[in-house]
C-alpha cells in the first residue's frame, strides 16, 4: 500500500495526504473506527482507485466534449481570423452577410416576441383550463420539438407552399421564414412558462382578489411579475434557436440573397462553395450572438431563482 | 373567483393557433404522401436510395445515442456529486450545441476533421475518412444532441440529493452497486426522457449532417438529406413519404415523452405527499 499512497498525494488532490497518514496506523485498531466494514481490498488501494476514477471521469467527459464541440469551435475561431482582422471584418460586412444577419436577427426577435405572448397564453390555458383533449393539446406543443426540422419545413411548405390548399403561398417570402421560426420555437416559449405558472399558488391570487383587487390587477400585479423571468428565459431560448435555425427555413425560404437568405443558409452556401474562412467569420458572429443570449438567460435564471431558495 | 369569461376565448385562440401552426401542416404532409394511393407511397418508400437512407439513419442513431447517454449520465454525476473549480464552465459548455446553429457545428467539424482540417493530415495518414463519410455523420449527430441527457438527468440528481447514496455507501455498498441499485432507479425517468430527446434529435438532424456528409445518394444520405434532396430534384412525392416516416418516428417519441411525463408527475406527487 505504500506504493499506492504517494500516487494519491502526487495527484495533489485534497485528502491525499491525510489518507496516507490515516492508513499508516492501520492495524492499530484505528480501522475499527471506520464507518463501513473493511473490504477485501486494502483501503488505500480503494482510496487511490476512487481518486483515479474521480479524475478519470471529468477527463473523459472533457475529452469527448472537446472532440465534438470545443475543438470545432476553436478551429472556427482560428480559421475566421487566419487572414487577420481585416479579412474577418470584410467577411462579416459584405453586403450579403450584413443583409443575412440583419434578416436573421430581426426575424428571430419578432418571432420570439410573438411566441412569448402566445406561449404565455397557451401555458395559462394548459395550467388553469380543463377540457376534453387537453392532454392532446399538450402533446401537440412538443411536436415541433420532436419533429425533424427539415420535416417541419416540408409540413409548412405542404400547407403554405406553391400548391397550398388555402392558396396562401409563403414560399420564398419573409413571412414563410417567420412561420417556420414560429413553428420550431413554440415549445420553448410554452414549456419555460408552464411549470412556473403551475407552481404559482392560486391562494395568492385569491388573497389579492379578496383584498379587493380586480382581475386586471391580479393579472398585472400578481401573476405577470412572477412569470416574467420565465417568459424572458423562454424568449431567449426561442431567439437563440431562431438565430441558428436552418432545416425548417431552408426549404420554405428559397434562399434568395438580400430577401430570404438567413445567416445559417448563407454559411451553408459559403461552405458548399469552399469559402471556409468567410463562412467561419459569419459563424463566429452567430456564435457570439448566441453566447451573449445564453449568458443573459443564465443571468436571468440565477437572478430570479436565488431569492426563492433563500 | 370568476375565470370563465377569460378562459373560453383564450382556449379557442390557443386551439386555432396550434391548429394552423402545427396540426394542419403535419396533417397535410400525410395527405400529400398518400394522395396518389398507398401503392405509389410504398414504391417511393422502398426505393433503394430511400431504404439506404433509412438504414444509415438507424445506424447513426445506434452509435451516437449510446455514446451521448454514457456522456450525459457521467457528466450529470460529476456536476451533481462533486465540487471542483470550473464546474460551472463544464455546465455551460455542455449547453453550447443548444445555442449554436447546427450548420456552424458542421462547419467546425470540417475544420477539424476535414482534409485541410487540424487532424486532416493525421487522419489521412491513418487511412481514415471522417468528413463526407459515415463517421462524420455520427460525430455531427452526437455533437448536436449532446446536451439533452445532461439537461434531463442533472436536475433529477440534484433534487434527489445524496442521502440514499450515502446510506447505501455506509452500509458497505460499492460505488457501482450504489449507482445500479440507488442512483439509476432514481434517475430512470429523467434518463428515459433525455435518451428519447437525443434519439429524436439524431434521427432528425439536418443542418450539421448536411454539411459534413456530402449527401451522396445511397452512401452518405440520411433520411433528412434524402427528403431535402427529393424536394430539390422536384420529386416531392418521395420527399413527403420520407417525411411521413420521420413524422411517425416523431409521434412515437412524443407518445413516449407524454407517457414518461405522466409517470414523472405521478412520481413527483408521491415524493411530495
Amino acid at each position: 500500500m505504500s506504493s499506492v499512497s504517494p500516487s494519491v498525494a502526487d495527484l495533489g488532490l485534497p485528502g491525499g495526504e491525510p489518507s496516507s497518514a490515516q492508513h499508516g496506523g492501520q492495524g492499530s485498531g484505528r480501522r475499527w473506527g471506520r464507518r463501513h466494514p473493511p473490504s477485501a481490498r486494502p483501503p488505500a488501494l480503494t482510496a487511490a482507485g476512487a481518486v483515479a476514477t474521480k479524475a478519470a471521469g471529468p477527463a473523459l467527459a472533457v475529452t469527448y466534449l472537446s472532440l465534438l464541440v470545443l475543438l470545432p469551435l476553436a478551429a472556427l475561431i482560428s480559421n475566421a481570423f487566419s487572414g487577420g482582422w481585416s479579412v474577418f471584418w470584410n467577411a462579416i460586412t459584405a453586403p450579403q452577410a450584413v443583409a443575412a444577419l440583419e434578416l436573421t436577427l430581426a426575424a428571430s426577435a419578432i418571432v420570439a416576441v410573438i411566441n412569448s405572448i402566445a406561449g404565455m397564453v397557451i401555458a395559462w390555458v394548459l395550467v388553469r383550463d380543463d377540457f376534453r383533449g387537453k392532454a392532446l393539446v399538450s402533446a401537440v406543443i412538443d411536436l415541433p420539438f420532436a419533429l425533424p426540422t427539415v420535416v417541419a419545413g416540408l409540413t409548412l411548405l405542404a400547407l403554405y407552399g406553391v400548391d397550398s390548399p388555402f392558396h396562401v403561398n409563403l414560399a420564398g417570402t419573409r413571412l414563410g421564414i417567420g412561420a417556420a421560426l414560429l413553428f420550431v420555437t413554440l415549445p420553448f416559449c410554452v414549456r419555460s412558462v408552464q411549470p412556473v405558472l403551475a407552481e404559482l399558488d392560486t391562494e395568492i391570487e385569491e388573497a389579492a382578489a379578496s383584498l379587493g383587487a380586480n382581475q386586471r390587477q391580479v393579472l398585472w400585479r400578481v401573476v405577470l411579475p412572477s412569470i416574467v423571468p420565465a417568459v424572458l428565459a423562454g424568449a431567449g431560448l426561442a431567439f437563440a434557436r431562431a438565430v441558428g435555425e436552418f432545416g425548417s427555413v431552408v426549404l420554405i425560404s428559397n434562399n434568395i440573397p438580400f430577401k430570404t437568405l438567413v445567416a445559417s443558409s448563407y454559411i451553408y452556401g459559403l461552405t458548399q462553395s469552399d469559402n471556409l474562412p468567410q463562412a467561419s467569420a459569419v459563424s463566429i458572429t452567430l456564435v457570439a450572438i448566441a453566447l451573449i443570449i445564453l449568458i443573459a438567460i443564465g443571468w436571468v435564471r440565477r437572478r430570479f431563482d436565488i431569492p426563492e431558495t433563500i | 373567483m370568476k375565470r370563465s369569461r377569460w378562459l373560453l376565448p383564450l382556449r379557442y385562440a390557443v386551439l386555432v393557433y396550434l391548429g394552423l401552426l402545427v396540426l394542419l401542416p403535419v396533417g397535410t404532409v400525410f395527405f400529400r404522401a398518400f394522395q396518389h394511393g398507398l401503392g405509389t407511397a410504398w414504391n417511393a418508400f422502398t426505393a433503394p436510395d430511400a431504404l439506404h437512407a433509412l438504414w444509415l439513419t438507424l445506424i447513426v442513431a445506434a452509435v451516437a445515442v449510446p455514446l451521448n447517454t454514457a456522456f450525459g449520465v457521467g457528466v450529470s454525476l460529476i456536476l451533481a456529486r462533486h465540487r471542483f473549480p470550473g464546474a460551472w464552465l463544464l455546465d455551460a459548455l455542455v449547453d453550447i450545441p443548444l445555442a449554436i446553429s447546427p450548420v456552424v457545428i458542421g462547419l467546425g467539424l470540417i475544420l477539424v476533421y476535414g482534409k485541410t482540417g487540424w487532424f486532416g493530415n493525421w487522419l489521412a495518414g491513418e487511412g481514415i475518412t471522417v468528413i463526407f463519410s459515415v463517421p462524420g455523420i455520427v460525430i455531427a449527430s452526437a455533437a448536436v444532441s449532446l446536451p439533452y441527457v445532461v439537461r434531463e438527468v442533472l436536475p433529477v440528481l440534484q433534487e434527489i440529493g445524496t442521502e440514499q447514496e450515502q446510506a447505501a455507501r455506509t452500509l458497505g455498498a460499492r460505488p457501482l452497486t450504489v449507482f445500479r441499485r440507488i442512483t439509476l432507479p432514481n434517475i430512470r425517468r429523467g434518463l428515459a426522457y433525455g435518451v428519447t430527446l437525443t434519439t429524436a434529435r439524431v434521427l432528425g438532424e439536418f443542418g450539421a449532417v448536411a454539411i459534413v456528409s456530402g449527401a451522396i445518394a445511397g452512401k452518405t444520405q440520411t433520411l433528412t438529406l434524402f427528403i431535402s434532396n427529393a424536394f430539390d430534384n422536384l420529386e416531392p412525392e418521395s420527399g413527403y413519404v420520407g417525411a411521413v416516416a420521420l413524422c411517425i418516428a416523431a409521434l412515437l417519441v412524443l407518445a413516449a415523452l407524454t407517457l414518461s411525463d405522466r409517470n414523472r408527475d405521478a412520481w413527483h406527487g408521491k415524493v411530495s405527499a
